[in-house]
Order: C-alpha cells, then structure tokens, then sequence
C-alpha cells in the first residue's frame, strides 16, 4: 500500500538513523545516552508515580510520600476504584464511566469515520462545485477552539431534544472528527492513481457504489490510522462529555475528575490514581499495539490539537 | 472529467459534511459573535449593544490575566517543546541501541487525556504530597518547591505539564523530519569534516523548517484550546491567576452565566487564532494543491 501522502510531511519513521556511525565510546557518546536517560526518567516519573501509588495502602503513602516503592502490595484501591468508591452519594467506582465511554466511543468511532471518509472520496474524485470553499469551511472546525461553537449548540440541542443524551455526544463527535477525518481520507485517496477510478467509472460504477466496492476495500490503512485516532481522541475528550452528556452519559474522563475531587476527611491517594490509570489505560493500550500506526496517525491527522 | 453533468448522489454523499458546516460551523459562529454585540446575561436577548461587551471585557482584570497566561504558555511551552523535541530527535537518530523503546517511552504522554496529565502534575507538584514532601523527607527540611500554590509560579507548572504532554508529539514530527534527510548530506559534510553541530545548525535546521512551522502551529493550536489541563491542575488558581481564555469563556457560560461576556471573549478568540493562521493554512492547503486530471 502506498503512503498517505500527509501534510505532516511523514516519512515514516524506520528508514534507519542518519546520524554519524559510533566511533567507539567517547564522552559525546555518553552525554547523549545521558541525555536520553534523563529525559526517559522525566517522561516516565507520572506513569511511575500513578502504578506505585495506586499498590499501596494509605499509610505508607501518609508516611513515605509518592516516590518510594510499596513495602507491601494491595490491589484493594483498584478495586475499589472500579466499583465502590464515591462520587458525592454514589458509591459504584469509576465503572458507569468506563461504560459510559464505551457506549459513546463506539458509534462516535464508527460514524465519524465514515462521514469522513465519504467526504474525502467525494472532495478527492468528484467534480464538485465550490469544494475549494467546502473544505476550508471544514478546517475551521479543526482549528477553532470549541468555546466558539459550543453555547449555539447546547441550544440548539435542547431545542431538538437531543441535549444530555448520547446521540449528543455521537453527533458532536461527527461534528468535531469531520475536519480531521476528511482531511486523512482526502490526503490517502488523492495518492491513489485516477486511472482506477475512471476504469470503475466505464465499468458503470456509480458515487456510491465505487465508494463501497472499490475506495472503502481499498482504504483498509487509513482506517486502521482513523480508528486509532478517533479512539484516542474521544476517550480522551473532556469538553464534550462535560458539556453535552449531562449527569446521565457522563464519560470517564468527567467522572474521573468528579471521583478525585476533594471532600471530606482523607483524600484516598491510591483509589484516585488507580482510577486514574484505569482512565488513561485505553488510550495506552491503543498506544502500545499500535506502535508505528498511532505515529503515523498522529502524523497524519496531528491538527486535531 | 470536465464537463461532467451534475451528479446528485454525489451532493448526497456530501449532504452530512455540507449540513456539519452549514450548521455546526457557519451557523454557531455567526449566532456566537452576535450574542456579542447583544447586551445578553443569562439568556441571550436581542438588544443591540455595540461593542459595549468587549469594552468591558477588556476592562476585565481576570480577562487580561487569562490572556497573559496563554501568552506565557504558547512562548514558553512551544520553545520548551521544540528545543526539547528536537534535542531528542537528533540524540535518538544516532544510531542508539534501544531506539524504538527509548521512542515509545517518550511519545507516550501524547497518547494521554489532558484529565490525567494534569491530575498526575496535581500530585507531584503538590507541596505537601510530591516533589517537596519527599525532598524534605530526605533531610532537606528547608527545601520548598510549592509553585503550584504561588499566584506567580502556578502558571508555570501548567508550561511544565503541557511541555511533557507535547514534546514526544515534537520529536516523532523531527524525527520523521530527519529521517527524511538526504543521506548524501550527511557523507558529503563528513568528507568536508564539518563538525557535527555546525552541520545540524546551519543544514539540517534550515532543512528541517516545514517540520519546524507544522509543530509549531500544532501546539499553538493546542495553546488556545488549553482547557481541560488547566482545569484539573490549578483549577485556574489561586484566584484566577492561572486562569487561560479557553476556561475563562467556559466559566463565563455556564457557571458565571454571562453570555454576553463570554462570547465576547470566543470571539476574541476567534479573530486571533483567524489572523495567526490564515496564511499558514493557505500555503499549506490550497497552494499547488490542484488534482492533475
């Protein structure tokens, strides 16, 4: 398959280092390997923190701050993260949020992807007028911060009725994913030979026909790089489920900052950060497998921000 | 495909995409920056007011510190990052063992929500949990590193949490930058023997300025839209001396309930990310972009 010819100006990565070859062990060698050490140490200290924290019991963590490896080991805050710990009165852990996010991540993935893949395909290979306008129309959606669209929306959903359900959120999702996904499609497809296109066309195929039997087959990569982005993306999202899920479908994101919020009496360390790590484990598990693919979606599709 | 006669399936293909931005896009704008010239409070009326919103809002001491703060965050944070970035990206392209994991490991902080970058930096900068608490432990009693709490400092730990949030995103752009690279370059200055900073500054910088230009408007995009970081890590505070535009006009609609206000601040807003990027987006999309057909 051939490359999405990104804007990011992707070459992707593997293509083997160009720096100097080793010239055995001298001091720069060192102070590179230090450099590189240190930084790994920095950029690891959050993760550290959060699984140690989250195995120890709350003495040790009264008595020996954040940094010290656990003398004894407890899962009890992770479970009771996941089921039993509280928000204001209600005391099921983080799981309804968990759930929740599952319930609007998989249609949100599913129809944001392919509005945007239809739009690509149709930017890339129809003649349509005023598509110039169209798509610069698109990037706004990509380059605005939210607070401009946001209270028209609220309004214009609880004008509709859809307000604090989860179609809501599936259709912000549509709205705010359009940009990046159109832009990923149209970028995949535009590297595709034209020649193939006008052979189904004097085979009689049709806008949506062509679609589905020959572009949507043909664009298996570049859905692999959208679901890994789309599902990132919207675990991740705050804004959205904050504003427009209501009390009913709030993500696991907002529950999350609801569940680590101070109230009375001790704050429980471990439960939070176990929750915490629970919040962020899709996102890095997506991370870790995908390896290359996730660089080569956030290279593709980085304008998201 | 000239002359091709109008295909309506093809509108209707295009139908989601054209209502998104009719409605979504177009029609929210127009509605937000007419509420702002609107003397609106808690409900949108409309009484004609001029720029009366946005007098005041630049009369607002919590809008100018919001304002100063993404300031200091888009310089500091996008240099942090693209110094940072690069330095990595250079270091892990000179043929270092264990390349790939050293990669994950620094680019995995992107793959996190903002939610638990800024609750992980809540509690390591937090004086009496993280960093001091165990520094002190240590038989440092006097130490101090409480920015978090310091009305002039909480700004910075927002700079340092969004700097390891973004710099991995910098590094894999340079490293996919210097990958690029023509390989003859490099043979060509070691016959030259030019000594290998000289190289990177004066060739391989220059080479690399797309890479530079994309990461960079890609994390001020980010700078405008900070929200959810700085809401979990100072909460805008103490006092509002945290506080950045994004949450400003969020807490302005809907906690505040000042319409009027806050739409004046997305506005704002809007213009200044409008004029900051039109020329980028235009030599990046539109210039010699044209399908050959």
């Amino acid at each position: 398959m051939s490359t999405p010819p990104a804007k990011i100006h992707n070459v992707p990565m593997g293509e083997g280092p160009s720096g100097r070859a080793p010239k055995g062990v001298g001091p720069a060698r060192i102070g590179i390997y230090a450099f590189l050490v240190i930084s790994a140490l920095f950029f690891l200290l959050p993760l550290y923190v959060m699984i140690v924290t989250s195995i120890k019991p709350m003495e040790e963590i009264r008595l020996g701050g954040l940094f010290t490896l656990p003398t004894t080991i407890t899962f009890e805050p992770w479970a009771k993260a996941w089921s039993s710990a509280c928000t204001g009165l209600d005391c099921r852990g983080i799981s309804p949020g968990f759930w929740n996010s599952v319930k609007i991540l998989v249609p949100s993935v599913f129809c944001s992807i392919f509005v945007g893949a239809l739009t690509g395909y149709a930017l890339s290979f129809w003649r349509v007028r005023c598509a110039n306008l169209l798509f610069a129309a698109l990037l706004l959606g990509a380059f605005l911060p939210y607070q401009v669209f946001i209270y028209p929306l609220v309004r214009i959903y609880s004008a509709t009725g859809l307000f604090s359900t989860i179609y809501a959120l599936v259709l912000t999702h549509v709205i705010f994913g359009l940009p990046v996904m159109t832009l990923l499609f149209r970028n995949y497809y535009a590297g595709i030979p034209i020649d193939l296109f006008k052979a189904a066309r004097v085979d009689g195929g049709r806008f949506f026909s062509i679609f589905f039997r020959l572009m949507l087959p043909m664009s298996i990569p570049m859905l692999v790089v959208a679901v890994i982005l789309q599902v990132t993306g919207i675990w991740n999202d705050f804004i959205m489920g904050l504003t427009f899920g209501g009390l009913a479908n709030r993500p696991m994101t907002v529950q999350l900052t609801n569940l680590v919020a101070p109230t009375e009496g001790e704050i429980a360390y471990n439960v939070n950060m176990a929750a915490t790590i629970m919040t962020a484990a899709v996102p890095l598990i997506v991370y870790f497998v995908s390896g290359r693919w996730f660089v080569r979606g956030i290279a593709a599709g980085a304008v998201k921000g | 495909m000239k002359q091709r006669p109008i295909r309506w399936s093809v509108y209707a293909g295009l139908t989601p995409a054209i209502l998104i931005v009719v409605f979504a896009y177009i029609g929210t704008i127009i509605w937000t920056v007419g509420i702002s010239f609107t003397d609106s409070r808690m409900l949108p009326v409309a009484r004609f007011a001029g720029f009366n919103q946005y007098v005041r809002l630049f009369a607002t001491e919590r809008w100018l510190t919001s304002v100063q703060n993404m300031v200091i965050v888009g310089v500091l944070m996008i240099a942090i990052s693209l110094a940072l970035g690069f330095l990595l990206a250079v270091a892990l392209d000179q043929r270092i063992r264990a390349e790939g994991f050293l990669r994950t490991i620094i680019l995995y902080p992107y793959a996190m929500s903002f939610i638990v970058t800024g609750l992980v930096w809540q509690w390591i900068l937090n004086p009496t949990l993280g960093i001091e608490q165990t520094v002190r432990g240590w038989g440092f009693e006097n130490f101090r590193f409480d920015w978090i709490i310091q009305k002039e400092t909480a700004i910075y730990c927002v700079v340092l949490a969004a700097v390891w949030h973004a710099a991995g995103l910098v590094m894999a752009i340079m490293l996919a930058g210097l990958r690029g690279i023509d390989q003859d370059l490099w043979k060509a200055s070691r016959i030259d023997g030019i000594k290998p900073w000289r190289f990177y500054w004066h060739i391989v910088v220059p080479i690399l300025r797309p890479s530079f230009i994309s990461a960079t408007v890609l994390l001020s995009l980010g700078v405008v839209k900070l929200y959810d970081l700085v809401l979990v890590l100072t909460g805008g505070g103490p006092g509002f001396s945290s506080d950045v535009p994004a949450k400003f006009v969020m807490d302005y609609l809907f906690q505040r309930q000042n319409i009027g206000l806050a739409t004046a601040a997305a506005t704002t807003l809007l213009i200044t990310v409008l004029c900051a990027l039109t020329p980028w987006l235009y030599a990046e999309y539109f210039r010699a972009e044209k399908r050959k057909d």
